[in-house]
């Protein structure tokens, strides 16, 4: 991906699997943000493929991701719609396959069976969310109206109301205060352990990333720069150096120097 | 007394066409941040499909005919359906991404196209319909003036009323009125979420412009000619009465478009004929230089 001269993000490539959390880490400036942005059809990537189970993510238009690659993500600047309520919220997320049953609205104007039976199965998958995530009291609530936290719970939600196989967390701690972000950690913990989901997540606080990850991908300039478990990543010499400056470079053997480019 | 109510009552007759046109211009701003300047052409077309399909009518001996009322307008709201469709696939879904003046300049180009299409394929004489509708009845009577209220009145307005009520209801209670509520909130999160913008957008132009033909058609018979160029005044009017409702709202649409026609009506019944028009653009001029949000708009809220 290029931004003109400067190119954000080259040759980057990682796994992320089922029940587990990939967390995405870097400097500022290191491409996280233009990854997902990628992933879910922001930018068309300038040269290059992006693939998901096969399906050629750069050739799908922006609401065919949410529906044929079934990605789902969220905004580290919380992205709901203010006026409209918590529980309509989640239902717009459940558009797609309503849309459907309803013929285009047609019949639900009708009110046939087959659209309430949609429309209440819908309200189904929707409460089930707002249960997950403590958010019941507030469905009827407008969602612009919500504390902080809650917004970023219910943004959460509102993703994984789309039924998605992968799921792009962008900063979900930003502006937590630290018992929010312990409930946020665990609820992630929990996701990983119960639904059948491959998380990414940009993070910088790291009591999350390191709390909640299975496999941590380092970028620095647009390259990925280290690949591993948290306790690997903990102890890269490359990562030290990509956070801490170039500072202590002769103390690193030159064989894992070597092994920086990629 | 007796004179001010047939005055309300013209006014609310004529608030309520306002009304349906306002419709959707409020709709289509609110959805892609566009004045559609050809949305009052459309409005235009209808009174010709509807003018068309009533001669037709007429020629098969089923004019007056509760069929042949009911057959013209699903005629007249299909038509201009489809020329809503047509004029946001040509005109501005290119441009979606074009700096605002782009489309805005677009729309205008779009507003001659159809004025000069239709004077030259139906001319650019005044095209007059026989009455269509007949009768009524004497609310009251004060010496010689008599208040009337003609069944072509109540049945606009009941037409009117159910138009409004359905649409309030599609735009409140259906998946698809989420969608274009969510897409007026934030499209491109509206689409990550699985929702195509392009046929949220479309199906917006073309609810829009079926409510405009609803519209015409109610006009050809009320006032019983039309013209080529009855798009202009009456699209600017409605423009008027979505501002003053609040752009963007539904019920301002509504409420702007009565408020209107009354004051059109009433202006002209006690002030002069000639100045209705500059009474309804003067009050397009205040509301902007006062109350820019309109009666029921929300402030402009800044995104992020």
């Amino acid at each position: 991906m290029r931004f003109g001269g400067l190119t954000a993000i080259a040759g980057v490539s990682f796994q992320a699997h089922p029940n587990q959390i990939t967390a995405i880490i870097g400097p500022n400036g290191a491409g996280k943000t233009t990854l997902f942005n990628c992933l879910t059809g922001f930018y068309r990537p300038s040269a290059g493929r992006i693939t998901l189970n096969g399906l050629p993510l750069e050739r799908l238009a922006d609401h065919q991701i949410a529906r044929q690659a079934r990605i789902a993500r969220t905004f580290q600047n919380i992205r709901l719609f203010p006026m409209m309520t918590v529980l309509e919220n989640l239902m717009v997320a459940r558009h797609a396959p309503l849309m459907k049953a309803s013929l285009f609205s047609v019949a639900g104007l009708l009110g046939l069976k087959r659209y309430r039976d949609a429309e209440a199965d819908a309200i189904e998958v929707a409460r089930r969310w707002l249960d997950r995530f403590d958010l019941t009291a507030f469905a009827d609530t407008e969602a612009g109206a919500l504390p902080h936290g809650k917004q970023r719970h219910l943004e959460i939600a509102r993703a994984l109301c789309t039924d998605p196989v992968l799921l792009c967390l962008d900063e979900p701690a930003a502006g937590l205060n630290p018992r929010e972000t312990a409930e946020l950690t665990e609820r992630l913990a929990d996701l990983r352990r119960t639904d059948d989901i491959a998380m990414l997540l940009i993070e910088h606080d790291m009591s999350v990333v390191m709390g909640v990850s299975d496999h941590i991908v380092v970028l620095d300039h647009g390259r990925k720069i280290a690949e591993g478990s948290p306790f690997e990543i903990k102890r890269d010499p490359a990562v030290i150096r990509a956070y801490l400056g170039e500072t202590d470079d002769e103390a690193l053997p030159p064989d894992v120097a070597g092994d920086v480019a990629c | 007394m007796e004179y001010f109510l047939q005055q309300v009552i013209n006014g609310v007759t004529l608030g309520g066409i306002y009304g349906l046109i306002a419709i959707g211009y409020t709709m289509v701003y609110g959805i892609i941040g566009m004045i559609n300047f050809a949305h009052g052409e459309v409005y235009m077309l209808g009174a010709f499909t509807a003018l068309i399909a009533f001669l037709a009518a007429t020629l098969l001996g089923g004019a007056d005919s509760a069929l042949g009322l009911a057959i013209a307008l699903v005629a007249t709201m299909g038509f201009t359906a489809l020329w809503g469709w047509a004029i946001e696939r040509v005109a501005y879904r290119r441009l979606r991404k074009a700096p605002r003046l782009a489309p805005l300049i677009s729309a205008i180009g779009m507003s001659v196209v159809l004025q000069n299409f239709v004077q030259v394929t139906q001319g650019a004489r005044v095209k007059p319909l026989p009455p269509v509708v007949h009768g009524g009845f004497t609310l009251m009577q004060a010496g010689t003036f008599k208040v009337d209220l003609s069944w072509l009145q109540i049945g606009i307005l009941l037409l009117t009323l159910a138009l409004m009520a359905g649409f309030t209801w599609v735009i409140t209670k259906t998946p698809l009125g989420r969608a274009q509520r969510a897409t007026q909130q934030d499209a491109k999160m509206a689409a990550l979420l699985g929702i195509d913008v392009d046929r949220v957008i479309s199906t917006t132009f073309v609810i829009g412009a079926a409510l405009a033909g609803v519209a015409g058609l109610m006009v050809t018979l009320y006032y019983g000619v039309i013209d080529f160029y009855i798009g202009f005044l009456a699209g600017i009017k409605a423009f008027t009465a979505a501002v003053l409702g609040g752009i963007g709202s539904l019920p301002g649409a509504m409420l702007g478009g009565l408020l209107i026609g009354l004051i059109e009506a009433l202006w002209s019944g006690y002030f002069s004929i000639e100045y209705k028009d500059i009474a309804a653009f003067s009050v397009l001029i205040l509301v902007l230089l006062f109350r820019p949000s309109g009666l029921l708009g929300r402030p402009d809220v800044e995104k992020v």
